[in-house]
């Protein structure tokens, strides 16, 4: 319990005497993480509106595999990225394994199912007929996409919320395809991993609650703009 | 008639994403910044290069020493990926590591003998000792045989192992085997398939003994309630060896990296400064510097 409070303490001093390393980490983490969450969108949004309107056979399957993935443990995605990219794996010859390029592809492969089946499920919602109606007034395919996207808004900021908060906390994946190496891929869940065995408690506590801090940062600047409409 | 009042995602999305972009882009250009060649470092080996070792070099902090001194004399970055030493060995021999730093002599030998492993030096050694609970149901502090001492904590239990294939597991299966005692019958042998740090805690927790290196028990001694109970026997010297992975077997091994870490390994200077780590914090050195030495001279 001592360690608890010794945790927060340090904590709060890193924080104040903004720790050059510490601050690093935090950085990286956002980047890795935040470049996952965007990729995911890029590609995640469009496939949930397309599982969500789209007809053909196979439909269900597909959302039940997005479904499924949703789940999915991180640390199986690392293993797997691992030994894609792993020098003598197939994808070895592009040096990917150990950077931040590959904790950004692991992590895009964890968030991408959770953007997409969100996604799915709030265009879903939406009244089945607007997109016809939409057509009638004259939009054409994209701006259908588009407009649709904006009313279904509130179930999308929860698609960036669920993804960037799957990836900003796992370690197994960032562990295995990063390898938790210092100054380079070190992000703050991994960092926390290290400092717990070196038994250094309170800073592996400090670092969770900077983690902490940071994704509720994010979330709560995404439910000020998701809430506002409401108000 | 539908109305698609105030937009909030559309007035942010753009904007947002926007910065998520510069922010991957980043992200991304900055691993390359480090490739770049400095043109007032070209007379040096550069690039980087892949170290797979023991969890205890990490957790006791050696490499944190270690590590930047090399990039300074050479610019070789190094990453480091802390495993067992049995996932280690493994990443050597499918060629998904430059260099090993390791601590089992006899799994070592099957890579050298397989060709995966070359031009391997003696390093450093600390030793292994067994921890347990001050009150010591087996009552093995003050033996000297440590054979006895195995037995009799099979008797007692609970003893807490790696179970991960780590150069501290492969130990402890040597002694139980050395002692003559079959697995099965220790009483409460549990593996918790982590690192030294957590099985300590583990042991810790559980009235238990372990068997570690002495640097992972320094460095986590302050939240421990566990002692040194057996110690000093020549089956607990823990040898560490530095090797190169073959670039002739494996021909993506970055050879002049990997040569180059393996000859810093055992170079003076460094040899200095692994003598000299752990004096200040723990008040004595963690390691004791071997280069040069013959593995029969250790120990004595």
């Amino acid at each position: 319990m001592a360690e608890l409070w010794d945790g927060l303490r340090e904590a709060i001093r890193l924080v104040i005497e903004g720790d050059a390393t510490i601050r690093e980490v935090a950085l990286r983490t956002i980047l890795v993480s935040g470049s996952a969450t965007v990729l995911s969108l890029l590609v995640g949004v469009p496939l949930g509106y397309v599982l969500a309107r789209g007809q053909f056979p196979g439909r269900n399957l597909a959302l039940s595999m997005v479904n499924t993935g949703m789940g999915m443990p991180p640390v199986v995605v690392g293993l797997v990225v691992w030994l894609m990219l792993v020098r003598s794996g197939p994808f070895g010859g592009l040096e990917l394994i150990y950077t931040r390029r590959a904790m950004v592809i692991a992590q895009f492969i964890i968030a991408l199912p959770l953007v997409a089946g969100f996604t799915a499920a709030s265009i879903q919602a939406l009244p089945r007929e607007l997109p016809d109606l939409l057509a009638t007034l004259g939009a054409g395919r994209v701006r259908t996409l588009w407009l649709l996207v904006r009313e279904a808004h509130l179930g999308l900021l929860a698609a960036v919320m669920a993804g960037f908060g799957a990836v900003v906390s796992e370690v197994g994946a960032s562990m295995a395809v990063g390898g938790n190496i210092k100054g380079e891929t070190r992000v703050l869940t991994t960092a926390i991993v290290t400092e717990t065995s070196r038994g250094e408690t309170a800073s592996a506590i400090a670092l969770g609650l900077i983690l902490l801090a940071m994704a509720f940062s994010v979330n709560l600047a995404l439910t000020v703009v998701q809430q506002r409409r409401r108000t | 008639m539908l109305k698609f009042a105030t937009p909030p995602l559309a007035r942010w999305a753009p904007a947002v994403l926007a910065a998520f972009a510069l922010l991957f882009a980043i992200a991304c250009s900055d691993s390359d910044s480090e490739k770049d060649p400095d043109p007032e470092k070209d007379t040096r080996i550069g690039g980087s290069m892949i170290l797979a070792t023991t969890t205890s070099t990490q957790d006791s902090g050696l490499l944190d020493v270690l590590v930047p001194a090399f990039k300074e004399a050479t610019g070789v970055e190094v990453k480091v990926i802390a495993v067992g030493t049995g996932a280690a060995l493994e990443m050597a021999g499918k060629g998904d590591a430059d260099a090993v730093l390791t601590h089992a002599p006899a799994s070592e030998k099957k890579y050298v003998d397989s060709g995966d492993l070359v031009e391997g030096k003696l390093v450093m050694h600390n030793d292994f000792i067994i921890v347990g609970p001050p009150s010591d149901p087996a009552r093995i502090k003050g033996l000297k045989d440590l054979n006895a001492a195995m037995k009799a904590v099979a008797g007692t239990g609970p003893f807490i192992s790696r179970g991960d294939d780590s150069g501290t597991h492969k130990k402890e299966l040597e002694l139980w085997k050395a002692a003559g005692v079959d697995l099965a019958t220790v009483k409460s042998r549990e593996e918790t398939g982590q690192g030294m740090g957590a099985t300590l805690n583990i042991a810790n927790e559980r009235n238990g003994y372990a068997l570690t290196d002495r640097a992972t028990y320094l460095s986590l001694k302050k939240n421990l309630n566990l002692e040194i109970l057996f110690e000093g026997a020549k089956p607990l010297l823990n040898i560490y060896h530095v090797f190169l992975v073959s670039p002739t077997k494996h021909t993506g091994v970055k050879e002049p990296q990997g040569r180059a870490f393996v000859e810093f390994m055992v170079a003076a200077r460094t040899q200095e400064l692994i003598g000299a780590f752990g004096k200040d914090k723990f008040g004595e050195p963690l390691f004791v510097p071997d280069a040069g030495k013959s593995e029969d001279q250790l120990g004595q």
